[in-house]
C-alpha cells in the first residue's frame, strides 16, 4: 500500500513502495496503448507543473501523464514569469495555491526546493528534479525499463558514467538500486566522481573499461559541456578519449547489457551515435516508461494520506 | 466476523456456472461474435470457467479479456490510499462484439458502471451482457444482470463472501456479518 | 547617580574574582567592590542568586546601517545586543556606503551615541570598497573611532594589501580581523563539502577554502609582523593552524560563533536557509574540535557574526538565500546552557571569551573587567532562568535564527552600560 502524499526523493522510499509504484506503472503502460488513451482516475484534479528550470521533456511527460488520468493541467514556467519581477518562490506558489490545485509537480535548479515546497504547501508535491539532489521519477522509469528487459533488478551490475557530481539522476538511481541486490559502480573524471560517493554504498572506478567489465546496465549521464569543460575536465577531446561510450567500449559490458540515458543526449560527447541508436540502447523505452511511471506516481500520491509526510 | 449461512459449495457453484454457460450459448446464436470480459479479480476466474465450459460443449473458444476497473472507480477521491491497479488486458477489438461481462457478486452496481465506462473506451461493442454468480440486491444504480447464478436476498449489514479455488483455495459462497 | 548591585556572584577573571559580593558604580565607573556596600541615595539592584559579569562584548556584528536599514539598524541592533546581555558590540564595515572612510565611521559613532543602548565600535574596511586595491585612510579612520580593520564578508583579497595593513598596524595598533576564505575554492559553494552534502546535492565549500587563506595570512604575518584575529573558525584544520601559529609565538587570535559551536551540517538535510552560513556548518568532528579549542585557549573569543536579513530575503531556496544568521539575543544563554552547564568550558572561560578577550583584542580600555576604575558595564545573568527561544520576541528586526524553539536554562536578565540599565 502506498500512503505518501508527496514524492520528494527516492532516498526515503522503502523497497516495497518502489515495487508498488513500478507495479502500478506496469498497469499504466497499457492505458497508453488503447485507442482512447485516457482513464477517469484523476478527473476533477488539478495538476500544476511548476517548472522553474527549463525541461521540455520532463514537463511534457508529466503533462501527458496527468492528461491520461483525466486531470486538468496547468503549466507554470518560472523563468518566464514572476521570478524575474522579484517575486519569491513562496509568493509564486501561494499565488497558484489560491487557485486550489491538487498536485504540484516541481522542477527547480536549487537542491532541496521540492522539500522546501512541501514544507509550506498543503497540496501534494512531486519532485521533477531539484538541483543536483534527486529526480525520483527518472530513477523509477529507469528501474521500470530495466525490470521489463531483465525481469528483475536483483543480481545486476550497474555502471553509471559521467557527471555524477552534478547529477540528480545518478543520486536517485543510486538510492533506488541499493534497495535491491545490485552492484553499482561509478565512473568518470575524478572531479565529477568524488570518492565521497563511496559512502552511499557504491564503488568508484576511474578506468571506464574496468568499470564496464561484466556490466548488465550502463547508465550514461549528460555532460553539460559549457559548464564543465576546462575546470572539471581539461577538454572535450580529453573527455571523449577516456569516458565517451563507443561501440568498442560497450563490448566490455555484458553482451546483453542495456544502455540507458536520461536525455537529452549530447551526441558525440558522452556517447557515440552508434551506441545511442544501437541495439542495446533502451533510450526510447525510457521515454515511453516515463509517462507510465508518472501516471503511477500521480495516481498513487493523490490517494496518499498525511501519515508519512515529512 | 460471524458466519450466518453457507449458501453454495463447490458442486453448487459448478452447477450454477454450467447453467449460466448454457444460457449464454442459447442467447448468443452466433458465438463467433461473442467475447468474455472478466472483472478483476474473481470475475476473471469465473469468466475463464465459463469459457472452458462453452469450449467443452460447443467446441468454440471465446476470447477472454481482463478488466481492472480501479482507474474508473467513482470513489477514488474518497478512499484513502489508492488501491493497486493490476492492469487491463483485452487482447481483441471490442468493436462490434457481444461482450459477456462477468463479475462475482452484483451489489450496488457501481463496479459494473465503471466496467461499462471502461469497455466503451476500448471501442463500440454491439452489446454488453452482464453475468454474475450472485445478485445480493441493494442496487444504487439502474443496473441489472442478464445472467444470474443465484439471487441472494441480504441485509445491508451482511456481507456475501465468495471464495474461489484459484484465489482462495476452495469454492464457497457464504453470508457473513460484522460483529 | 550611583548604583549598587548587591549580593550577586561577581565573575571577573581579570581580577581572578568569583565570589558573592556587592558592586558600586558611580559616574559610569566601578568605584568599589566589597560586601555589604551601602551609599545613601544609591539605587540598588538585588542580584542575589544572579551572576555578575563584566559587560559582554560581541566583536563581530553586522548592523546594516547605513544602507540596509530594513534588515537592522544601529538602534535595533543595539537593543538586540542589550537584550542578549552585550554592553559593547563591534560593527563590521559592509554597509552601503561601506565603512571605508572617516565619514561613515563618525556617522556610526554618532548615531550609536544617540540611538543605541549599548556601545558600538565601528570596524573599518581594510581597502577601499573592500576591493583589495587601495588601503583606506587608516589613520584618520582610527581617529574617527574605528577599533579594527576587516574586509568581513570577504577575505583580504590582496596579500600585498594585507602586508601593508600589517605594517601600518605598527603605528596605529589596531587589530586586523580576517574573514579567512579562498573565494575561488569556495566557488558557488553553499555548504560544507562532504559526503553528506554531496548526497544532498549541495555545492561544497572545502576545508581548504578556509585553511589555505589562514595559512597565507600566517606566513605573511610571520615575515612582516603584526597581529591578526581570525573571524569565525569553522574547521578542525583551522584550529590546528591557529594552534601552531600561537605555538610559534605569532600574535594570532581567533574567534568562533555560537552556531559553529552548537550546530553541524546534519541540519542541512532540512534544506532550511536558516542553516546557510559562511563559513558553512561543518562536521560534528569540527564542532567538537572548536569546543575543545575554545576550552583550551586556542580560540580566544566567541563572537556571533550577527548577520540580520529580512524574512523575504532569507526564506528562499537554499541555493539562493543569503548566508548568515543572527545571534545577539541567543548567544550568552545558549552557550551557558550547552557549554558551561555541561562543564565543557568553565564559567571563568565563558567570561573571558565573551568579555575580557574581545576587550583586549580590540584594545577597549576599561572594558572586559569590573576592576575598580573600569567602565560600569555589567551583565546580570540568571543561571536558573528557563527560556524557550522565540524569535518573534526579538528586539532585532531580523528573525533568521537557527535556534528557534531551543530551550536553555540560564539567561541574561539585566544589562547596564556605564551604570545605567539598558535592559
Amino acid at each position: 500500500m502506498f500512503k505518501r502524499r508527496h514524492l520528494i526523493g527516492i532516498e526515503d522510499l522503502k523497497r516495497e513502495e518502489i515495487d508498488h509504484i513500478l507495479d502500478t506503472a506496469d498497469s499504466m503502460l497499457e492505458v497508453s496503448t488503447r485507442n482512447v488513451k485516457k482513464v477517469p482516475a484523476l478527473r476533477g484534479k488539478t495538476v500544476v507543473n511548476l517548472f522553474f528550470e527549463n525541461s521540455t521533456r520532463t514537463r511534457i511527460s508529466f503533462e501527458l501523464a496527468a492528461k491520461r488520468l483525466s486531470a486538468d493541467l496547468l503549466n507554470f514556467s518560472g523563468s518566464s514569469s514572476s521570478l524575474s519581477k522579484g517575486e519569491t518562490f513562496r509568493d509564486t506558489v501561494q499565488n497558484i495555491e489560491a487557485m486550489h490545485p491538487d498536485i504540484f509537480v516541481i522542477r527547480h535548479a536549487a537542491s532541496g526546493s521540492a522539500q522546501y515546497l512541501s514544507s509550506f504547501t498543503k497540496y501534494s508535491v512531486v519532485n521533477a528534479g531539484d538541483g543536483a539532489h534527486e529526480h525520483p521519477t527518472q530513477a523509477l522509469l529507469d528501474a521500470l525499463t530495466i525490470r521489463q528487459k531483465k525481469g528483475s533488478l536483483d543480481g545486476l551490475k550497474v555502471t553509471i558514467v559521467g557527471d555524477v557530481l552534478h547529477s540528480r539522476v545518478a543520486r536517485s538511481n543510486i538510492f533506488l538500486l541499493r534497495n535491491y541486490n545490485t552492484r553499482i559502480t561509478l565512473s568518470g573524471p575524478v572531479p565529477l566522481v568524488p570518492e565521497e560517493f563511496k559512502e552511499l554504498g557504491v564503488e568508484v572506478e576511474y578506468d571506464l573499461d574496468k568499470a564496464l567489465e561484466g556490466s548488465d546496465i550502463v547508465m550514461m549521464l549528460r555532460i553539460q559541456r559549457e559548464r564543465l569543460s576546462g575546470i572539471f575536465f581539461p577538454s572535450l577531446r580529453e573527455y571523449r578519449k577516456y569516458y565517451q561510450m563507443t561501440p568498442e567500449r560497450m563490448k566490455r559490458a555484458d553482451k546483453n547489457a542495456l544502455l540507458l540515458h536520461p536525455g537529452p543526449i549530447n551526441r558525440g560527447v558522452e556517447l557515440m551515435k552508434e551506441v545511442a541508436d544501437g541495439e542495446q540502447s533502451v533510450i526510447l523505452d525510457q521515454v515511453t516508461n516515463g509517462v507510465a511511471v508518472r501516471m503511477a506516481v500521480l495516481y498513487l500520491i493523490s490517494g496518499g494520506t498525511n501519515e508519512l509526510d515529512h | 466476523m460471524k458466519i450466518k449461512a453457507k449458501i453454495m459449495d463447490s458442486r453448487k457453484i459448478a452447477a450454477a456456472l454450467k447453467r449460466l454457460a448454457m444460457e449464454v450459448v442459447e442467447r448468443n446464436h452466433d458465438l463467433k461474435n461473442t467475447a468474455i470480459v472478466g472483472i478483476r479479480t474473481r470475475g476473471v476466474f469465473l469468466g475463464e470457467r465459463i469459457q472452458k465450459m462453452i469450449e467443452k460443449s460447443e467446441g468454440v473458444t471465446l476470447p477472454l479479456g481482463i478488466l481492472d476497473i480501479t482507474l474508473y472507480r467513482d470513489d477514488l477521491s474518497t478512499v484513502g490510499p489508492h488501491p493497486l491497479v493490476k492492469g487491463t488486458e483485452i487482447p481483441f477489438d471490442v468493436s462490434g462484439k457481444d461482450i459477456i461481462l462477468v463479475d462475482d457478486v452484483l451489489f450496488s452496481g457501481r463496479t459494473v458502471r465503471a466496467a461499462l465506462d471502461s469497455i466503451v473506451d476500448f471501442g463500440r461493442p454491439n452489446s454488453i451482457q452482464l453475468l454474475v454468480l450472485i445478485d445480493r440486491g441493494h442496487r444504487e444504480l439502474p443496473i441489472q444482470a442478464d445472467y444470474v447464478g443465484k439471487i441472494l436476498p441480504t441485509s445491508r449489514r451482511e456481507n456475501v463472501e465468495l471464495k474461489l479455488k484459484e484465489t482462495d483455495g476452495a469454492d464457497e459462497v457464504r453470508i457473513v456479518e460484522e460483529e | 547617580m550611583s548604583l549598587i548591585i548587591k549580593k550577586g556572584r561577581v565573575v571577573d577573571p581579570a581580577q581572578k574574582l568569583n565570589e558573592e559580593t556587592d558592586l558600586l558604580i558611580d559616574g559610569g565607573k566601578v568605584v568599589k567592590i566589597g560586601k555589604n556596600l551601602s551609599v545613601p541615595g544609591a539605587e540598588t539592584v538585588d542580584a542575589k542568586g544572579l551572576l555578575v559579569f563584566p559587560g559582554l562584548i560581541d566583536m563581530h556584528v553586522h548592523l546594516r546601517e547605513p544602507g540596509f536599514e530594513y534588515k537592522e539598524t544601529i538602534a535595533s541592533g543595539g537593543r538586540a545586543a542589550a537584550a542578549g546581555g552585550f554592553t559593547s558590540i563591534a560593527a563590521m564595515p559592509n554597509t552601503l556606503p561601506m565603512n571605508d572612510n572617516e565619514g561613515i565611521t563618525s556617522f556610526i559613532v554618532d548615531k550609536a551615541a544617540a540611538e543605541s543602548p549599548v556601545r558600538v565600535f565601528p570596524i573599518s574596511a581594510v581597502s577601499r570598497e573592500q576591493e583589495g586595491k587601495e588601503l583606506v585612510e587608516m589613520g584618520s579612520i582610527v581617529e574617527a573611532g574605528a577599533v579594527a580593520f576587516s574586509e568581513d564578508g570577504f577575505p583580504i583579497r590582496s596579500p600585498l594589501i594585507l602586508r601593508r595593513a600589517l605594517e601600518f598596524q605598527k603605528t596605529l595598533g589596531k587589530i586586523i580581523i580576517e574573514h579567512a576564505e579562498d573565494l575561488v575554492l569556495s566557488g558557488e559553494g553553499v555548504a560544507h563539502a562532504s559526503a553528506f552534502t554531496y548526497k544532498l546535492g549541495l555545492k561544497g565549500i572545502p576545508f581548504s577554502s578556509e585553511t589555505a587563506a589562514i595559512a597565507r595570512d600566517i606566513e605573511i604575518l610571520r615575515e612582516f609582523g603584526g597581529k591578526i584575529h581570525f573571524a569565525h573558525l569553522s574547521s578542525r584544520f583551522s584550529v590546528e593552524l591557529v594552534e601552531r601559529a600561537k605555538r610559534d609565538g605569532l600574535q594570532v587570535t581567533a574567534e568562533v560563533t555560537p552556531h559553529h559551536l552548537l550546530l553541524n551540517e546534519d541540519l542541512l538535510s532540512t534544506y532550511s536557509p536558516l542553516y546557510k552560513t559562511k563559513p558553512p556548518l561543518r562536521e560534528e568532528k569540527d564542532r567538537l574540535s572548536l569546543v575543545d579549542a575554545l576550552a583550551k585557549g586556542i580560540i580566544d573569543v566567541i563572537a556571533t557574526d550577527h548577520a540580520p536579513h529580512s524574512q523575504d530575503e532569507k526564506e528562499l531556496e537554499f541555493d539562493f538565500a543569503p548566508f548568515g544568521v543572527i545571534g545577539l539575543e541567543t548567544a550568552a544563554g545558549l552557550i551557558y546552557d550547552r557549554l558551561v552547564s555541561t562543564k565543557l568550558i568553565s564559567l571563568e572561560r565563558f567570561v573571558e571569551v565573551l568579555s575580557l578577550n574581545p576587550a583586549k583584542i580590540l584594545g577597549l580600555s576599561g572594558k572586559g573587567t569590573l576592576a575598580v576604575g573600569s567602565d560600569g558595564d555589567v551583565t546580570l545573568f540568571d543561571p536558573e532562568k528557563s527560556v524557550v527561544v522565540d524569535c518573534e520576541r526579538f528586539q532585532s528586526l531580523a528573525r533568521n535564527t537557527p535556534f528557534q524553539g531551543w530551550k536553555a536554562k540560564g539567561w541574561p536578565v539585566m544589562t547596564f552600560v556605564a551604570g545605567r540599565r539598558v535592559f
